[in-house]
């Protein structure tokens, strides 16, 4: 082996594999969690499910819910998958893993304060977790935790839960503020020599704009946490009205992190996808500069949309318009996103391996939910539309297709690199179409429902006379999430497997340009040997004409003439 | 299914048909770029699939000649995008900006988990002796606009109603007006549409829409 | 030859001071956040001067005079730092954690006087808005202090490493900033 192992091999296994500084453990964990989470949140949405297509009767494996617990159900389903399942998986785990190995760091620039950061958000998972079992239940008052509703426990009947709920948001966000830094830092100050910006993978460039974004967004829903932790615990009125309080305040707190939030989970997945697509289309990005650019332009308008999630709040009516129109603007920059990776397959040599099906998977998905977010973002529609189903749909056709056909996509593409074995391609594309079928089963009909007006976090539709004649749509929907939960047997199975039944995979299986794909699989301690790679062009030189087959590394020496 | 517009439920109001037609205009221009959208990637997954002999071109896309093909569609969306807020504002304005002079106040006050709905009585005057509260049922007079004084007496409520088109967050601490004018006598649900604690789901009252003669009969009725 | 895992950050690039200044951004976010939901709340509602006139001015203007000195005293200490003069770096660094000591006992003493008339966190909203910065800050400036000790405790014996000194500063004069705006807002409008 190279020195850079034989140096650092002297680790024993507490600091190998539990508290250990190397990012690609670490990028493991979170990625662990995360998946714990997502099962934790998928099997909630089993007893919602079941409880909105047959109310009121015993849902089988958990037993009667009342309307107090499936508030807590929604709370809790809703918090899990943006804060403990997206951005570990998508930020903690890929962040971590990828942004050295592609930017060819040994490790993050403070690899300390990386591992404190996974085991503060360990902690948050903790706390989250306690907090079912805590008397008065988890936190019930929606995953964007509105007060009034929030800062009295005599609304909702929960005490600590919400208490638990408010600090492990705060433990979260401190974490990830701590792997934010180390992100940035690593990325500007660690890059081999050769790896400038403009040859830098869109992936990391995602990432980087992600972060950028959830540190400059975040301080102010810490102080409204802080705000809201004082108005429960020691009297304040800063969300109340007795007193001078306001409750539209931390609406505003909220939502000015909140819509860039969610761009801190799609743009990971974005990049996740960018980064696949050149691969399996054997041909360079559509635009690599322009889609900088829009990423950037996206991340800035991002922190002046957020009362477009206000329209009939109660703000004045006349900031409608002013908001419609940045609003507006943000789709050109996404639309450039959607259009170049359409782009990237035109004139391409497409091979449909399961992580290019995945990232096919999330184009057309985010399309569907890019385009029903135009009714959302319509102050005129949203008046009849928000709070109802239609815009459940939609986040979930954004969110759902980050997370999990995005994700899904880097998943299969990098599970040789992190843990150095191939995984079973029939079993992969069978994940693929039964995810991708009863996906649309499940979310595709809540657009109509939500048409016909049926509101969110509601336990019960046969309460309203108006919503009984479209019940079966939930049973629909229903049935499509417990086919939707089935369809994520063979990935286990597939991981299982692939981890048991040892097949190696080579350095580079896909015949990918980047760095990552020039260290061994898995990378050792340190990533590299001796020497570390050097760069001598872009990523994404697929069938370049001088190069002798149709992928050209970052690295690789072409000897008539260094591009 | 795909017929969204068959969905939204039977309108009742002035206004529900105009933004029922934004939904409809923002519909039809949806269906359009979806069915270019997916139209295009089946047709290059198609074409541009793996083929022996066949290898990709070498293609940057970061010439603007070359960029135009996606920026030309780029500037089509905002263009649409832009053409739908400008139909959508005259809409919103009708709605929330612009309202006519009431025939009649309603205070609406939402609390865990009702409607308190009072009427001002014969003086058209809140807080005097002749207010009359009606627990969960809101009763109007045809083609009258209507104005709501929206109130909370604990958390967030929405005032909902699907027929009418018309949703509004209720902030505790402040009044929030709304109006509406109903087309069609009948009976409608009135829904909370925020979570508001475990009674949320099942919070709603019945909005009773009465032809001009029937409304002032039950006016004597209550005020006699 | 150094070991693969110092060796690669790019020559000329303080990773300490890039990671430092991500951080002071997000938390400039944070005060910024509350800084503007107060100042779009006293704008709204009247009353807020009132209330205002019970802090003690002459108080909070000697803890304005004890910070700026503090950022003056671990400026002289990283340059003493970067000369290699450790007996000057241990007076300046110890000037600056004594002034950050000073600021929050004179903090408590407002606290208590203000609680005993009358005036705990929840009497009104400008009580509410006056605590929870000020407590923020004053949290900032112990966690200032810890880090001051910290480097106090390693580069005062002769650990050669000015960057950790600068670095410290850096942070404490963020701290000094956060009240330079704080105070006006809260005590003198």
């Amino acid at each position: 082996m190279t020195t850079a192992t034989a140096q650092h091999g002297e680790h024993g296994f507490w600091t190998t594999h539990v508290f250990s500084t190397d990012h690609k453990t670490i990028g493991k964990q979170y990625l662990t969690l995360g998946l714990f989470w997502a099962v934790v949140g998928g099997l909630l949405t089993y007893v919602m499910r079941w409880q909105l297509a047959w109310p009121e009767t015993v849902v089988p494996g958990w037993g009667e819910i009342g309307p107090e617990t499936y508030n807590a159900l929604v709370t809790m389903h809703g918090t899990i998958m943006v804060f403990f399942v997206a951005m570990p998986i998508l930020l903690g785990a890929f962040g971590n893993f990828l942004i050295p190995l592609m930017v060819g760091a040994r490790d993050m620039a403070f690899p300390r304060l990386n591992m404190l950061s996974l085991w503060v958000f360990a902690l948050a998972s903790l706390l989250l977790f306690i907090s079912f079992f805590v008397p008065g239940g988890a936190a019930a008052a929606g995953w964007t935790g509105y007060p009034p509703l929030s800062a009295k426990a005599e609304y909702t009947g929960v005490n600590w839960g919400m208490d638990l709920w408010i600090l492990a948001h705060a433990l979260e966000f401190a974490a990830f503020l701590m792997g934010g830094v180390n992100y940035l830092t690593t990325a500007i100050a660690f890059r081999v020599p050769g790896m400038t910006f403009s040859r830098l993978p869109l992936v990391i460039w995602q990432q980087l704009t992600a972060t950028t974004l959830f540190l400059l967004s975040v301080g102010p829903l810490i102080a409204g946490a802080v705000m809201l932790l004082l108005d429960r615990q020691i009297g304040t009125h800063f969300f109340t009205p007795g007193g001078g309080g306001d409750p539209l305040l931390w609406q505003h707190l909220f939502w000015f992190f909140g819509h860039p939030e969610v761009y801190v989970i799609l743009l990971p997945a974005v990049g996740l996808v960018l980064d696949v697509l050149p691969v399996f289309s054997r041909k360079p990005i559509f635009g690599y500069r322009w889609i900088i650019a829009s990423t950037i332009v996206a991340g800035g308008l991002s922190f002046i949309v957020w009362a477009h999630h206000m329209f009939v709040s109660g703000i004045d009516p006349r900031l409608a318009m002013p908001f419609s129109i940045t609003t507006i603007l943000i789709s050109v920059p996404f639309a450039y996103l959607m259009f170049a990776m359409i782009a990237t397959l035109w004139r391409g040599s497409i091979r449909f391996d399961t992580p290019m099906l995945f990232a096919l998977g999330f184009i057309a998905m985010f399309i569907v939910g890019g385009l029903t977010g135009i009714f959302n973002g319509s102050a005129p529609a949203d008046i009849y539309i928000s709070d109802t189903y239609f815009v459940v749909a939609h986040f979930h056709y954004t969110l759902f297709s980050s997370v999990f056909f995005g994700g899904l996509a880097g998943f299969y593409f990098w599970f040789p690199k992190m843990f150095g074995r191939l995984m079973n391609e029939t079993l992969g594309k069978l994940h693929f179409w039964l995810t991708i079928v009863f996906f649309n089963a499940t979310f595709f009909p809540m657009h109509n429902i939500g048409l016909a007006g049926m509101m969110r976090r509601i336990a019960n539709p046969l309460q309203y006379d108006f919503l009984v004649p479209h019940q079966w749509i939930n049973v629909v929907a229903t049935i499509g999430t417990m086919l939707l939960l089935a369809s994520q047997i063979p990935f286990v199975m597939n991981v299982v497997w692939s981890l048991v039944a040892v097949r190696p995979a080579p350095k580079n299986p896909w015949q990918a340009n980047t760095l990552e794909w020039t260290a061994p699989s898995p990378p050792p301690h340190l990533n590299w040997g001796e020497a570390l790679p050097v760069v001598y062009r872009g990523p994404y030189e697929y069938s370049v004409p001088e190069a002798p087959e149709d992928w050209l590394p970052q690295d690789r020496v072409l000897a008539a003439r260094a591009r | 299914m795909l017929n969204w517009l068959r969905w939204l439920p039977e309108n009742v109001s002035t206004y529900g048909g105009d933004i029922d037609s934004i939904i409809a205009l923002i519909w039809y221009s949806t269906a359009v770029w979806f069915v270019l959208t997916f139209g295009t990637i089946g047709l290059f997954l198609i074409l541009y699939r793996r083929r022996a002999g066949r290898p990709a071109a070498y293609v940057k896309g970061e010439r603007l000649a070359e960029a135009l093909w996606v920026l030309v569609p780029v500037v089509m969306v905002l263009a649409i995008d832009l053409w739908l807020d400008f139909r959508g504002a005259p809409v919103w304005a009708k709605v929330m900006l612009e309202r006519p002079p009431a025939a009649l106040s309603i205070q609406v006050t939402g609390k865990q988990f009702n409607w308190e709905v009072v009427y001002p009585g014969p003086d058209s005057k809140f807080g005097t002796a002749d207010d009359r509260q009606f627990d969960n049922e809101l009763h109007v007079p045809v083609g009258k606009p209507v104005r709501l004084l929206l109130k909370s007496k604990d958390v967030i409520h929405s005032f909902f109603s699907p027929h009418l088109r018309l949703k509004q967050d209720i902030v505790p601490g402040r009044a929030i007006e709304a109006w509406f004018e109903a087309t069609k006598p009948g009976k409608y649900e009135l829904p909370c549409a925020e979570l508001c604690g475990f009674g949320h789901s099942g919070m709603k009252g019945w909005l009773y829409v009465h032809p001009e003669e029937d409304y002032n009969r039950w006016v004597k009725e209550q005020w006699s | 030859m150094a070991s693969p895992a110092e060796a690669p950050a790019i020559p000329g690039i303080a990773t300490g001071k890039i990671g430092v200044w991500w951080f002071l951004a997000s938390e400039i976010m944070l005060f910024g956040g509350l800084i503007a939901s107060y100042s779009v709340f006293r704008l709204g509602g009247p009353g807020w001067a009132e209330a205002a006139h019970h802090l003690s001015v002459p108080l909070a203007s000697i803890n304005t005079l004890v910070l700026l000195t503090s950022s003056y005293t671990v400026v002289r200490a990283f340059v003493a730092a970067e000369r290699g003069d450790v007996r000057a770096l241990r007076v300046y660094l110890g000037l600056t954690i004594l002034g950050g000591l000073i600021f929050l006992g004179i903090k408590a003493v407002e606290y208590t006087t203000e609680i005993r008339a009358g005036f705990p966190p929840a009497a009104g909203i400008f009580w509410s808005f006056y605590y929870t910065m000020t407590g923020l800050h004053a949290l900032h400036v112990l966690a200032g202090v810890v880090v001051n000790s910290i480097v106090l405790a390693t580069e005062g014996v002769g650990a050669k490493n000015p960057h950790r000194v600068e670095l410290a500063g850096l942070y404490w004069h963020f701290v000094d900033v956060v009240w330079i705006f704080l105070f006006p807002l809260l005590y003198l409008l």
